[in-house]
């Protein structure tokens, strides 16, 4: 049972917690009406995927348990590093999610312009009050 | 032998089409394409005819396809020559009463019915000449496609219907005919016709050549076998030219013509002989032809009875590809040319009528005869044609039928025999009260009274081909061997059966 | 080093840096960004032609950015399936940006036109770029910049076209987001981005559970974008209320390199190999798309508004080529299918959707019941419409016959006999949809006509700039059609079945 827990849970936790955020995230994306809402869902998610993925580079893996060791360094070259044979972090992680980040900014820039549009035109944000306006437009003939 | 004749057979009407778009506003000059174009490809197809009577086969490769062992390309043998023939020659004539029709009853549409006239015939005499079933699925398509405008050239909504009806019979009908050329492909490796069948398709399982011949007989739903045929009697909507050579000729006999290409070209007689599905192709037809025939009595719209008429019609040209032997497959084949003549000249007075009195009930014919002679003589000619009696070609194609019968011996012969005399006797039974009510019943009291204006023959461009045809239906009886048919089908026969 | 191989750097950078370019001279001109946009796009159009060419006689061009080796640096990898991809993006491209001429001065306020250029140019450097990468992670990020692009062009129309923008946004973003998600997930197996490497190192862990479900992220990512049926939710209503330049580009390009994602993945990184390593895979695939196909062509069926209609067509289009997709582990023939039909379905789907939004800049109908009579009134617009609306039915010498042919023959080949019903089956459905229109067109009568009003408004005619892509599009439904039956396409079948390791040649 420990083995088991060590195992899958204990070795594995930074995968446990950011797929809870992730889970947590994606569910508010789905399942939240309001606009505003979704795209903070939006951003959980992505931002918990980013956590996982730059803990990824942790090639020391069993962090747990080497607690206070020196197995995991910055992914830079110095001299004590070399001699005593470090393990250092994977950079290309970091490096990815850096490119993400910008991506997923850009990606809440876009949809929160397209939520003030929506705002100014409809005055809600709530999509089903939204499909009501639409029909009520679509009635008078705006739309 | 290599020529370009069928190419450029085929380009005459696309070219036509091509030209008469832009002359939409000279009625003249975009009339004189289509006459132009239907004499030239008449004359083209001719020109093959001596060459194949020799026993050549004109061969024209278009381009190699993606698929191995299929090209696009076209191959006129003596049968494929004889449909031809046939499409063509009416078309000239056809085209001629199209002219006095259309104008004459003042139809809407004119460029478009002619635009996509040509497409239809482009379709028909496709068919005829292509080589192999991939080809000849693509004029089958193109023939679906362009009727349907003249289907629903009334635009009313009972046209639009109809066409409606027309596309959801034929459009799956295609897409059973692709299934069936893609299984062909798929067990033969090839699709082109081969005189006897295709050899490889001989060692298919029995199950799927089953299906395979299923595929393709609902493929060819154009041929209006029963229950399949009600598209048929709808489509009759069209204006009478339209049903004259599409409905009569080009688009049922396509239909025929396929049925009998999958007889004799890709499954070959002994395939159908040895899994017995002669039978039920022989069955199917029977069962038309009688059912037809009483759906035929029971019609008043004088177009709506030729129609089941044409189906009944039909199925004696499957019935004679189904019976597989020498004197059938040849009734089935000269069926192919005289009955397109006359059934042709029957709807050509059909129209005649409706141009000089606007009547299209039999009902209403009364006396009809005495006002327009030409027209009820040329409609009592075919009619007995139609009846297989002499003087008129029918009479030569149903006795080969009945030899045919004859020769396949056993009860099943003499059951099917039985079928062609019974239909003809009704044949007799449904077109001998229109002449009678045309020529020997007194009109009607309040025909005429209402200051209508004097019943007379319809205009010399509307009488003139529906004689030539009714004409041409009387010599097919004296020399059969006009424009080469008697020999070409001689021909076909050797080319299937293998020496003469 | 040959100098075509520097050729699809120069498109991608040359791409990214105009758009900025247009940006600034459009406060210079407004007129300007238009044409740089044209020129530049028309050769680029030479180059990918050049590179085709290259690609086609020479071999596959590999382009290290930077010179840096391909494991560690980004490589630029253009082989056959993606020089012909490219060709057909440029393309589009340029006769969506003509035909954008007439369109977004209708659609569009004026002030937004510099910005709208530039977006369009981003968003075609975005394909472009995802079309010629070799790399995972490159890959992400040029899907972003299209993706973006695209959110941005879909919601500048403005009024209803924002709540599925934003709706777009939602699903493109989870989309993209379990893509690279995937493609994580097998980095952190195999230690590598590079497509070639990954194609290497990945068959040793096929059973490491982390890449089976980089598969399933990445399909299922690549598959949100894609529209594939059951995900396809945001895709109607961004298609209908969109600039009609951007859902003919959308439908045409768009989704094509979605697909291409696809494919790349399907063939380059996970190999066929992975694919027949999991029984019935291959077979999974094939359903979704089956149901795809005729469950889109059904929900086409009940649509009134043309661009609707045309969006639903798409859903069930797109499950052909998935369709084809998934018999390739099969038959080499479904390869050949889905690589037509990206073509096929680009012109046609392109072409159909310009005539949608030139019917409703003209005459202002977006109904297909109010089109009686649009025949006489339109005739060029609507002959392109009957021609592209018969290449999607699959009617014989018109492009999507071929496709046709194709995926009926993929699945005779690979003895999956229920798809040749699935297929024909679509074909009548296809029919049932598209005719209705075409009878509205031409065939159904008009009720002023009827009374004999005939309305003639004079002096609302369509800009040339706008009827002339559209006719170009019909007319290549027409030349396609013929050219997939003849074997002219063949080389560069067997370029691309060879190139993806198909093992196989026709």
């Amino acid at each position: 049972m420990i083995e088991w827990v060590t195992l899958h849970i204990l070795e594995k936790y930074n995968f446990w917690i950011s797929m809870l955020i992730i889970i947590i995230g994606l569910s508010a994306c789905i399942v939240k009406e309001n606009f505003l809402k979704k795209l903070i869902g939006l951003s959980i998610f992505q931002t918990a995927f980013f956590l996982w993925v730059v803990s990824l580079g942790d090639v020391g893996r069993n962090i747990l348990f080497t607690w206070g060791l020196k197995t995991q360094t910055p992914p830079i070259i110095w001299k004590e590093a070399v001699e005593n044979g470090y393990i250092y972090a994977n950079p290309l992680p970091h490096v990815l999610m850096l490119t993400g980040i910008v991506v997923s900014a850009a990606t809440t820039a876009v949809a929160l312009a397209i939520v003030i549009r929506i705002y100014q035109l409809y005055g809600t944000i709530e999509e089903s009050e939204i499909i009501e306006k639409e029909k009520e437009f679509e009635k008078m003939g705006v739309m | 032998m290599e020529l370009m004749t069928p190419l450029l057979a085929i380009l005459c009407p696309a070219i036509a089409a091509a030209l008469i778009l832009p002359s939409r506003n000279h009625p003249n000059i975009r009339e004189l394409w289509t006459i132009a174009a239907s004499v030239a490809m008449f004359l083209l197809v001719l020109s093959m005819a001596p060459l194949i009577v020799k026993g050549e086969t004109i061969e024209f490769t278009l381009f190699q396809s993606m698929f191995k062992g299929i090209y696009i390309g076209f191959k006129v043998d003596a049968f494929g020559e004889i449909f031809a023939i046939t499409a063509s020659s009416l078309w000239i004539l056809v085209s001629i009463y199209s002219i006095g029709y259309m104008r004459t009853l003042k139809e809407h549409a004119q460029t478009r019915y002619y635009f996509a006239f040509c497409f239809a015939i482009l379709g028909a005499v496709g068919v005829a000449l292509s080589a192999n079933l991939v080809t000849m699925f693509i004029f089958f398509e193109i023939i679906t496609i362009s009727t349907y405008p003249l289907v629903i050239h009334e635009q009313t909504p009972d046209a639009l219907r109809a066409g409606h009806k027309y596309l959801a019979y034929l459009m799956p009908a295609g897409a059973f005919l692709l299934f069936g050329i893609m299984i062909t492909y798929y067990l033969a490796g090839t699709t082109d016709f081969t005189p006897g069948g295709i050899k490889a398709l001989a060692t298919a399982s029995p199950m799927i050549i089953t299906v395979l011949f299923f595929a393709f007989l609902l493929g060819f739903m154009k041929a209006a076998w029963m229950p399949f045929h009600s598209w048929l009697p709808t489509a009759m909507i069209a204006p009478s030219p339209v049903s004259a050579l599409l409905h009569a000729v080009a688009v049922v006999k396509a239909g025929v013509f396929g049925i009998v290409r999958i007889v004799g070209y890709v499954l070959g007689m002994d395939l159908m002989q040895e899994l017995g599905l002669w039978l039920i192709l022989a069955g199917i037809a029977s069962f038309t032809m009688i059912v037809a025939s009483f759906f035929a009595i029971s019609q008043d719209n004088l177009k709506r009875r030729l129609a089941y008429s044409t189906i009944s019609q039909l199925s004696y040209i499957i019935l004679g590809a189904a019976l597989l032997n020498k004197e059938s497959i040849q009734g089935a084949m000269l069926l192919i040319p005289f009955h397109g003549y006359m059934k042709i000249t029957l709807f050509l007075c059909a129209g005649a009528i409706l141009v000089a009195t606007g009547k299209t009930k039999i009902s209403e014919m009364a006396g009809i005869g005495r006002r327009m002679p030409v027209t009820m003589l040329a409609f009592s000619v075919a009619a007995i044609g139609m009846a297989g009696l002499p003087p008129v070609a029918g009479f030569i194609s149903k006795l080969y039928l009945c030899l045919g019968a004859w020769a396949v011996g056993s009860p099943y012969g003499m059951i099917f025999l039985a079928v062609i005399l019974i239909s003809s006797l009704l044949d007799i039974v449904y077109f001998f009260p229109i002449i009678i009510t045309a020529f020997f019943k007194k009109p009607a009291e309040g025909i005429g009274a209402s200051g209508e204006v004097k019943i007379k023959e319809a205009p010399l461009l509307v009488v003139v081909p529906l004689t030539i045809t009714a004409i041409f239906s009387l010599v097919f009886f004296v020399y059969p061997n006009m424009f080469y048919i008697s020999d070409l089908a001689k021909m076909a026969i050797s080319q299937l059966f293998g020496g003469v | 080093m040959d100098l075509v191989e520097q050729f699809p750097v120069i498109i991608i950078g040359l791409s990214m840096f105009l758009a900025y370019t247009m940006l600034l001279t459009g406060y210079l001109n407004r007129r300007l960004p238009f044409f740089m946009s044209l020129a530049m796009n028309s050769f680029f159009l030479i180059l990918s032609l050049f590179i085709l060419n290259h690609v086609l006689t020479v071999g596959p061009i590999r382009y290290w950015q930077g010179g840096w080796r391909p494991p560690w640096g980004i490589e630029y990898v253009i082989d056959a399936m993606n020089a012909y991809l490219l060709v057909i993006v440029i393309s589009m491209v340029i006769l969506g940006l003509i035909y954008s001429r007439g369109n977004v001065r209708h659609e569009i306020e004026e002030r937004k036109h510099v910005i709208f250029y530039t977006l369009v140019q981003l968003m075609a450097a975005g394909l472009y770029g995802i079309t010629v990468t070799g790399d995972l992670f490159n890959m992400f990020i040029w899907l972003e910049i299209a993706s973006l692009t695209a959110y941005a062009l879909i919601a500048v129309a403005g009024g209803r076209a924002l709540r599925p923008a934003y709706n777009y946004v939602i699903m493109g973003s989870i989309g993209a987001c379990l893509y690279i998600f995937g493609v994580c997930w097998i980095y952190s197996v195999t230690g590598t981005l590079n497509f070639a490497d990954m194609r290497l190192l990945l068959p040793l862990v096929y059973d490491n559970r982390a890449v089976q479900m980089a598969f399933a992220m990445i399909v299922v990512g690549v598959m949100i974008k894609a529209y594939i049926f059951p995900l396809h939710l945001w895709q109607p209503d961004v298609y209908t209320y969109a600039p009609s330049t951007i859902s003919s580009m959308m439908a045409s390009v768009h989704v094509k390199v979605m697909f291409y994602i696809l494919i790349r993945m399907f063939y380059s990184v996970f190999t066929l190999e992975f694919i027949k390593h999991f029984i019935g895979l291959d077979l999974l695939i094939c359903w979704v798309a089956a149901i795809a196909i005729l469950a889109g062509s059904i929900w086409a069926i009940k649509q009134r508004n043309l661009k609707r209609m045309l969006a639903y067509s798409s859903v069930s289009q797109m499950g052909y080529i998935l369709l084809g997709v998934g018999l390739s582990p099969l038959s080499p023939w479904g390869l050949v299918g889905a690589v037509a039909h990206i073509l096929n379905h680009a012109i046609g789907k392109g072409c159909l959707f310009m005539c949608a939004g030139a019917i409703s800049q003209q005459e202002g109908l977006k109904d297909i019941r109010d089109f009686g009579g649009l025949g006489k009134k339109m005739p060029y617009v609507c002959a392109a419409f009957t021609i592209a609306a018969l290449s999607m039915i699959g009617i014989p010498l018109t492009a999507g016959f071929a496709s046709k042919l194709f995926l009926i023959n993929a699945s005779l080949d690979a003895a999956q006999y229920p798809f040749v019903a699935v297929l024909l089956l679509s074909g009548l459905l296809n029919l049932v949809y598209f005719w209705r229109v075409i009878d509205q067109m031409y065939f159904v009568k008009h009720k002023e006509t009827e009374n004999g009003v005939e309305v003639k408004e004079k002096g609302k005619s369509l800009p040339i700039s706008m009827v002339v892509p559209i006719l170009i599009l019909a007319a290549l439904c027409i030349v396609m059609g013929i050219v997939w039956l003849t074997d002219i396409p063949m080389p560069l079948i067997n370029h691309i079945l060879s190139n993806l390791r198909m093992g196989v040649t026709l």
